[in-house]
């Protein structure tokens, strides 16, 4: 119908999501083995934005996550894998969507990834020693939602995050490395989560965020490049953080995203007629939650975790 | 995980992933078998090359090869030989796994661990970067890794500028490579490194290379960019400065606690009404600085010790910079003579310590004076402490009478911005080049209807008059403003998706245009009278209501407003009203503010009595933009204070009610309206109630 903006699958999705958490015989699920811990993450918050999170067996998976728990403290992609810092982040997340974050030694999990900022304020991924922005985002929102945020230098993470503030408004990985949508969104977060908003020109940064909205309605995530569905979630929530979001065409974002869905199989890929997978599901349907799209729970932007979820934790009696 | 396209499985497909499956697990497998059991023997380690080649993401895989070198290094008696090749291995290993996925963060990352062991080549590692380079110029990846090899070899920024001149060259559209230019050549800018310093003569020559970009690929968006930065670098000033005060240089201010002075018509911008016994004295800045103190700041006059003045940066973040900062002045409570003006002298810049977030001190010496008088109460007005309700119509306005002069109090309009003498005029350097460039733009749209140049164009037309007001702060007359309104609703047409963006730059420059001359501004003041009662208030209401207004600005212009009336606006932010702090009326009824955190800079505005925010969207939408711009735990911004469970009854919607405890606790309104707000019930009514135990009107009725 002429005008009309769409439907959104979700019992397609819920199905989708059911079936590639069991699924893990083909080649997919294995090359992603490693890093199923956000793999749970984006399938159990998506489902739970759909108001679907009840379907699925909540014991099995909180047992499978506090395999991963390696003896640091920190959490693998998956049982038997080396702790990361990303990963732990997910397995903090999905038991918080549970309710369940008292299962955790949180002393232990907040001592490994407070064990991983640098004398710069910068932050590993893990004992090897990578530092990316990424980290920092990582460390402060895992440790906010454990209420252990006190364990880390807070001005040094700042400091070194403002430090990877670009000559455009974005920020990159490191010092001096170019502006991109998915390291400004942690950047920004990091800096929301600390009160630190100040450091970010949000006329500037709020500019070049809306000039990734192209002439299809989708977002790219820098200048001159392809858009994907991903960056309705890195463009989007950034955009919400600093109040810019109404700079750009929501209604032509919402067609995009929703053109996007497989709507035969279920799930939701980067691009139309692209293959679908667990990644771009969860970034399209919450880019929808933050679209205001009817019948989806609000997503937190900064935590990523749905909005009563965070309230749970912040705002209990 | 991107760009495969969509099909349908077959068959034969799922029979041939399910053998490949097959293969990746059982090497994965082994993998973390040989890991667990510190496994280092040659067949090991061909087992984790095969699966990093296949699937380069499995990070495990990479930790373990780091484990095996570290004890292999230990078991080989330091043989130099050996060493090396074992590096090169490594390497050979990572290129491999990059042809498979040149993007993996766990292969560059090994790549540096290597080369930072000291035994490789830098050299190879530059012809490798180029080869990449030459694949995919945008490759953020080896952008990164070729800034780490820079920096190992110690190659000279200079050098890295010659080669982003080199690739911007074969292709005008690769923002990385301007971006990588914007990084080094700010370096050495700052370091002012031989040939780089003048600036000016580095940004000529960089706006003539730009130019280039600009007109062989107008649509292409990466030199607009940076063209931008240059513009910034050619109009921000190098220091902060100080633009605007209140009270304002030259003014004489009345102090008074009651309205009623005997019917004399007062300037709107010089008389002040305060009960309590102090007035503000407000300080506005160009841009956010910190370290405004009284070491800082000299304030003389018999009313305080400087010494004792507390600055306050007028933020709404836990930040300690601002643009605006304010301190008060204690009116004594000795019996002063009434018609005695006193003067007051501020000094500031004379020493190092107010500083820019970027680092620049503010180092120009600034001077403003002004007189304050004292109007005592008399007994008859102390008895009559009734406070009036507010009614923001219409028929209660009246404009104000522009021919009743009183020693023209109106001409201390032109001394609200500060003299500037004491500042040595913006290089004309600068104005000239913010005129060739507006030439140039304007030939480009000539040839071409270009978005992005249109935008910069009105960019250039702004910063050009607002040049010209600095350097020549009494010819008011913004001679571009109505073209650049004109630009605006262009654009608005030809790129509606960002119509938002260019309405809010549309609204700021009609206030320029409202605030920029005396006439112009008092056509929007008005007298408010209350026409029941005798006894003359003297408020004079700002109405800036019905302008379509999205945005809030030029508040360095109305530093002096006490009563304003936004009303029928399409605001969604009051950004901006922290620094107005004689504020005590105000109404933003009929506007598009969605949430109560959107409220927070009135937090700072410890004068306000009166707030109407009637007929808003506070409560209709579920997603809040300002979450993160105030005070809340969730920013772990609140202190030990946040007694917010005291006040929730038990069955109430906790989201909406927390928003409005952060804003409203402590807040002393006399005067609240609230009405037609989907948030707005009966109990939450009550809930308002308790946390503003001053309040006396709610929605038009008394309280008991």
């Amino acid at each position: 119908m002429e005008g009309q903006i769409g439907d959104l699958e979700v019992e397609k999705h819920v199905q989708y999501i059911l079936s590639v958490e069991k699924r893990k015989d083909n080649f997919e699920s294995v090359v992603m083995e490693h890093l199923r811990m956000n793999g749970a993450y984006w399938g159990l918050t998506t489902l739970d934005l759909l108001g679907k999170l009840d379907m699925v067996d909540e014991d099995e998976i909180i047992s499978w996550v506090m395999e991963c728990q390696h003896e640091s403290g920190g959490f693998g992609g998956n049982v038997g894998h080396d702790p990361h810092i990303l990963y732990t982040l997910s397995a903090v997340q999905v038991l918080a969507l549970f309710d369940k974050l008292n299962v955790l030694d949180i002393d232990k999990v907040s001592n490994y990834i407070a064990g991983l900022q640098n004398e710069d304020g910068s932050f590993s991924g893990d004992m090897w020693g990578e530092i990316d922005t990424r980290f920092s985002y990582i460390a402060i929102c895992s440790l906010s939602l454990l209420q252990r945020l006190d364990k880390i230098n807070v001005e040094k993470a700042v400091n070194y995050i403002v430090s990877c503030k670009n000559l455009d408004g974005g920020f990159g990985c490191t010092p001096g490395a170019e502006s991109h949508a998915g390291q400004i969104f942690c950047c920004v977060s990091a800096l929301a989560l600390t009160g630190s908003l100040h450091h970010v020109d949000k006329d500037l940064l709020g500019w070049w965020l809306c000039e990734r909205q192209v002439k299809s309605g989708a977002l790219n995530g820098r200048p001159e490049k392809l858009p994907d569905v991903c960056y309705s979630w890195w463009v989007l929530s950034s955009l919400i953080m600093i109040d810019r979001a109404h700079w750009i065409d929501k209604e032509k974002l919402i067609k995009f995203i929703l053109d996007c869905q497989d709507k035969e199989n279920g799930g939701i890929s980067d691009r139309p007629d692209d293959a679908v997978d667990v990644f771009h599901t969860y970034f399209g349907v919450a880019g929808l939650a933050h679209l205001e799209y009817p019948g989806l729970k609000a997503v937190d932007p900064a935590y990523a975790l749905p909005v009563d979820v965070v309230n749970r934790i912040f705002f209990s009696r | 995980m991107h760009g495969r396209p969509r099909k349908a499985p077959k068959p034969e497909d799922a029979a041939a992933s399910a053998a490949k499956a097959e293969k990746l697990r059982a090497l994965q497998s082994q993998l973390l078998h040989n890991h667990h059991n510190q496994i280092y023997t040659k067949e090991a380690l061909e087992i984790s090359a095969k699966l990093l080649e296949a699937n380069p993401e499995s990070y495990t895989a990479w930790n373990y090869r780091k484990l095996a070198v570290e004890h292999n290094l230990s078991h080989s008696e330091s043989d130099p030989d050996t060493v090396k090749s074992i590096f090169s291995e490594e390497l050979r290993v990572v290129e491999n796994s990059l042809k498979q996925n040149f993007k993996s963060y766990g292969a560059w990352h090994h790549r540096k661990w290597v080369l930072s062991k000291g035994h490789s080549s830098v050299d190879h590692e530059l012809q490798l970067l180029d080869r990449f380079q030459r694949a995919d110029s945008r490759n953020f990846h080896a952008w990164n890794y070729r800034r780490f090899i820079a920096a190992l070899k110690g190659i000279p920024d200079e050098e890295e500028l010659k080669y982003t001149t080199k690739l911007i060259e074969t292709n005008f559209s690769n923002y990385s490579a301007w971006h990588n230019r914007s990084v080094l050549l700010s370096h050495l800018l700052q370091n002012k490194v031989k040939g780089f310093f003048p600036k000016e003569k580095v940004l000529v020559e960089e706006y003539e290379f730009v130019h280039q970009a600009l007109f062989t690929d107008p649509d292409d968006q990466s030199g607009w960019f940076y063209h931008l930065w240059l513009l910034d670098q050619t109009v921000k000033p190098e220091t902060p400065l100080l633009v605007s005060t209140w009270p304002a240089h030259g003014s004489d201010i009345i102090v008074s606690a009651e309205g009623c002075l005997d019917g004399r018509a007062l300037s709107p911008f010089t008389s002040f009404h305060s009960d309590a016994g102090t007035f503000p004295l407000i300080l506005y800045f160009n841009e956010a600085v910190e370290g405004v103190n009284s070491s800082t700041v000299t304030v003389k006059s018999v009313f305080t010790e400087n010494k004792d003045l507390v600055w306050k940066p007028l933020a709404t973040s836990k930040s300690c910079a601002a643009q605006a900062w304010v301190t008060h002045l204690n009116v004594p409570d000795v019996k002063l003579h009434p018609s005695t003006a006193y003067p007051i002298e501020v000094n500031l810049g004379d020493s190092q310590g107010i500083i820019s977030l970027s680092g620049s001190h503010c180092s120009h010496p600034s001077r403003f004076a002004f007189t304050v008088c004292v109007q005592p109460l008399s007994s008859k007005h102390a008895e009559r402490q009734s406070v009036e309700m507010i009614l923001w119509r219409d028929v209660n306005f009246h404009f104000y009478d522009a021919h009743v002069q009183e020693s023209s109090p109106i001409a201390y309009f032109d001394r609200l911005s500060i003299k500037k003498d004491h500042e040595p005029a913006a290089s004309k350097w600068h104005a000239k080049t913010l005129v060739n460039e507006i030439a140039l733009v304007r030939q480009l749209l000539s040839e071409i209807d270009c978005k992005i140049g249109k935008l910069t164009l009105a960019r250039l037309l702004m910063a050009h008059d607002a040049m010209v007001s600095y350097m020549a702060p009494h010819s008011h007359k913004k001679v571009h403003s109505e073209e650049v309104l004109q630009l605006y609703s262009d654009l608005m047409e030809l790129d509606p998706m960002h119509s938002q963006y260019y309405k809010e730059a549309q609204s700021l420059v009609l206030l320029q245009q409202v605030t920029s001359n005396r006439e112009s501004l008092l056509k929007h003041c008005c007298h408010h009278r209350v026409s029941t009662s005798s006894s003359v208030g003297n408020s004079v209401c700002l109405r800036l209501n019905n302008l379509s207004l999205s945005r809030i600005g030029c508040v360095e212009q109305l530093l002096w407003v006490q009563m304003l009336d936004l009303s029928h606006n399409e605001l969604r932010s009051i950004d901006g009203l922290e620094a107005m702090q004689l504020l005590s009326f105000l109404n933003l009824s009929h506007n598009k503010l969605s949430s109560f955190t959107a409220l927070e800079p009135l937090r700072l505005l410890k004068l306000l009595k009166v707030l109407d925010i009637s007929y808003n969207e506070i409560g209709a939408h579920p997603v809040d933009t300002r979450r993160y711009l105030c005070s809340s735990p969730l920013s772990h911004t609140v202190g030990s204070d946040w007694n917010f469970n005291e006040f929730v009854p038990d069955d109430a919607k906790v989201t909406n009610y927390w928003e409005a405890f952060a804003i409203f606790r402590g807040f002393n309104l006399t005067q609240l309206d609230i009405v037609g707000n989907a948030i707005t019930d009966e109990k939450f009514k009550s809930f308002l109630i308790k946390v503003l135990p001053t309040l006396k009107w709610v929605d038009g009725e008394e309280l008991h």
